[in-house]
């Protein structure tokens, strides 16, 4: 009964006739096609299990997220984008995964004079020469988990190491990362066409020939698990261990477990957040995304969704819901006033976060499911390099 | 030099050039002899590959796999053929090029639906699991060498069908003039869907085979897709000896492209011009060989004889 109730209440809301902007219309562009999907699914969980937390209500207003795929196409994401802002008519734009996609749509938006919140993509130029005062990210700037990587390299005394990355923004973005706090020297690296590359036998016997301490990655979603059976394959699982950054967690997780790459466990990598923070609203998420998705863990993608949705929320919340006082909105988001799941950080004038980043490790739970477990500090408060060069 | 890296590089060459050869030598067949842009082949490949999957994951056999999905792929492209393509026949290549296209959109989509996005694993048994020993100091995975056996033992396999049997006859005679076949009296619309069934059947071995390795995947038929027309351009279009060559020489140059042109170009230009350049490059080689032969062979380098 109740339920059906729900189900009138828009009809009612238009019989009723217009009345005032009693909602904000948030346009929310991720990845929905392409086995790139296993990410942007992960993001519109949260989005939606956000949106019930928060009531579907942002202050004074009620939330209308509207949902647009880019399928990995700056292109296509660019479409989508204005698809959103002129026939739409939102009243702010979020989500992007991936920096080219975020590099060919932020400017429309910007211009269009609203605000561009990112969940993912890091787009280093908009954390330095290209920040804007309507810009924010609920999320990092690229360079910074790479970063933290190559410190991790340091304490383990990895002396030498090999670089794989995606021939993309974000790719070349994460080998300059770890070249900025490795202290070792990188002895090989390979940028692989994104996303098309799924045979890495040539790189693979390159790294076998060039004997490093280790290996380092960055290939984000279902690509992953290609990556990870031919390595095995190749017979280096057992001469060189392997680091990661943003391409083992709780999206693909359960795939690597059903393929039986058991070469994964162990292995290590650095992010933002863990699914075992020790904080309120991380674990009322996590519980949730848990049971919302058949025990699987919520990736980053999804944690930053989350935020996301709480960050646009305390910006509402800041002006009473009167959008049209957008600096009182910009004023409330500086001031990273809402419960987050990475527990509390601040933002740099850039828009992005100054926050901690973490060494994890690939383990099995309790239940015997694949997951990541958080193994201490290695970045304290840390803020992007690229925000010297940010004129706000 | 490290002479066992470029050993090792050329055999991983090898090994995708036998993966092209497979699919190239479908292709070059429907394109040769039936006059069909099929951009569908991809999908043909991608339906091997998920069907072994399923079949894998059903009996827990990889072998059974194999076996099952041969025909399985072989019936979904006489489906295929009878349902959709045989209308196309008389239609120009752009129509075909816009409806293929479409089926891939179709079924890359319908698969992502039914199997998901993160797609289907295949285990491989103990026996084809890690690296065996060449001599020389060359390492190479156990399942690479599996692919290159295989793949070999269907090449010939199809040669002597090409060459030795009477439908191979009507095939060759078809790839050299299609009209003086019909005009013998052979029925070309069966001929036609042999052909077609045959060239499903060696696109989902190539991702059957495959599959082990980069997983069944929706969308996986695409880029081997634009490597076998490469191929097929290169070879000449309805030869299979050229498609076979081909195959090895892109599969080859590529391989070598992206292992060593970073390396060379180190010699000629600073550090960081060639990191930008070296993956450009490596990724460019084969369709500027391409470019090079449509230049001075544009029949390809084995055009099928008689034409």
């Amino acid at each position: 009964m109740f339920k059906k109730l729900a189900l009138l209440m828009p009809v009612l809301l238009i019989a009723a006739g217009p009345v005032e902007a009693k909602e904000i219309k948030i346009g929310y562009v991720t990845t929905l096609t392409t086995p790139a999907s296993l990410l942007g699914k992960q993001m519109k969980l949260a989005v939606e299990i956000a949106l019930d937390h928060m009531n579907h209500k942002m202050g004074p207003l009620d939330v209308k997220v509207l949902f647009e795929d880019d399928a990995v196409n700056p292109k296509q994401g660019k479409q989508k984008t204005e698809k959103l802002l002129k026939k739409d008519k939102v009243d702010l734009m979020a989500g992007y995964i991936w920096s080219h996609v975020l590099g060919a749509s932020a400017p429309m938006v910007l211009k269009a004079g609203k605000f561009f919140i990112t969940s993912n993509a890091g787009h280093s130029l908009y954390a330095g020469k290209k920040c804007h005062k309507n810009f924010f990210s609920a999320a990092w700037e690229n360079s910074q988990t790479p970063m933290a990587m190559g410190e991790l390299l340091n304490r383990k005394g990895v002396k030498s190491l090999y670089v794989m990355t995606a021939n993309y923004a974000a790719g070349k973005q994460m080998l300059a990362g770890v070249e900025a706090t490795f202290k070792g020297k990188i002895i090989g690296k390979d940028l692989t066409p994104w996303p098309s590359h799924s045979d890495w036998s040539a790189e693979l016997s390159k790294a076998k020939a060039a004997k490093p301490d280790g290996i380092f990655i960055f290939y984000p979603g279902a690509a992953t698990a290609k990556y990870l059976t031919q390595y095995r394959q190749a017979g280096l699982d057992k001469t060189i261990p392997l680091y990661h950054v943003f391409s083992i967690d709780g999206s693909n997780l359960p795939l690597l477990q059903k393929a039986g790459l058991t070469n994964v466990l162990g292995t290590q990598q650095t992010q933002f957040w863990s699914p075992d923070l020790d904080n309120a609203q991380n674990k009322r998420f996590v519980a949730e995304f848990r049971k919302r998705s058949g025990g699987v863990y919520p990736a980053f993608y999804a944690a930053q969704a989350y935020d996301t949705m709480f960050l646009i929320k305390s910006g509402v919340e800041g002006v009473n819901g009167n959008l049209k006082d957008m600096d009182g909105m910009r004023a409330a988001m500086e001031k990273a006033d809402f419960p987050s799941v990475r527990g509390k950080f601040r933002y740099g004038k850039n828009h992005f976060p100054i926050q901690n980043f973490y060494a994890r490790e690939v383990v099995t739970d309790k239940d015997g499911n694949w997951t990541v477990a958080n193994r201490g500090i290695v970045l304290k408060d840390h803020e992007t390099p690229f925000a010297k060069d940010c004129k706000l | 030099m490290n002479y066992a890296l470029v050993a090792e590089q050329f055999f991983n060459g090898f090994q995708l050039g036998i993966i092209l050869f497979l699919m190239a030598a479908g292709l070059t067949l429907i394109f040769g002899i039936m006059d069909l842009v099929n951009l569908a082949h991809g999908t043909l490949y991608m339906f091997g590959a998920f069907f072994a999957a399923t079949v894998a994951d059903l009996t827990g056999s990889f072998t059974w796999a194999i076996l099952l999905a041969i025909p399985m792929a072989m019936v979904a492209g006489i489906i295929l053929e009878v349902l959709v393509l045989r209308t196309l026949y008389v239609r120009n290549h752009l129509d075909q090029v816009l409806a293929t296209f479409g089926l891939i959109i179709f079924f890359n989509e319908l698969f992502l639906v039914v199997f998901g996005a993160g797609g289907l694993a295949i285990r491989l048994p103990p026996e084809l699991q890690g690296t065996t020993g060449l001599g020389g100091g060359v390492t190479v995975p156990i399942y690479r060498l599996f692919i290159i056996a295989m793949g070999l033992v269907v090449a010939i396999g199809l040669y002597f069908l090409v060459v030795k049997t009477r439908i191979g006859m009507l095939i060759r005679a078809g790839a050299s003039n299609r009209e003086m076949v019909g005009a013998l009296g052979i029925d070309i619309k069966l001929l036609y869907t042999a052909v077609f069934g045959l060239g499903a059947a060696l696109a989902g071995f190539a991702g059957m085979i495959v599959a082990p390795i980069t997983q069944a995947q929706s969308g996986m038929g695409e880029d081997v897709l634009i490597l076998a027309f490469v191929v097929i351009v290169i070879g000449g279009i309805g030869s299979i000896r050229g498609a076979f060559l081909a195959s090895i020489i892109v599969g080859v140059i590529d391989t070598m492209g992206r292992s060593f042109i970073d390396v060379a170009l180190l010699a000629v230009m600073p550090a960081n011009a060639a990191d930008t350049a070296g993956p450009a490059i490596s990724s460019m080689l084969i369709y500027l060989l391409m470019a090079a032969i449509l230049a001075f062979k544009p029949q390809g380098l084995f055009p099928p004889r008689g034409i």
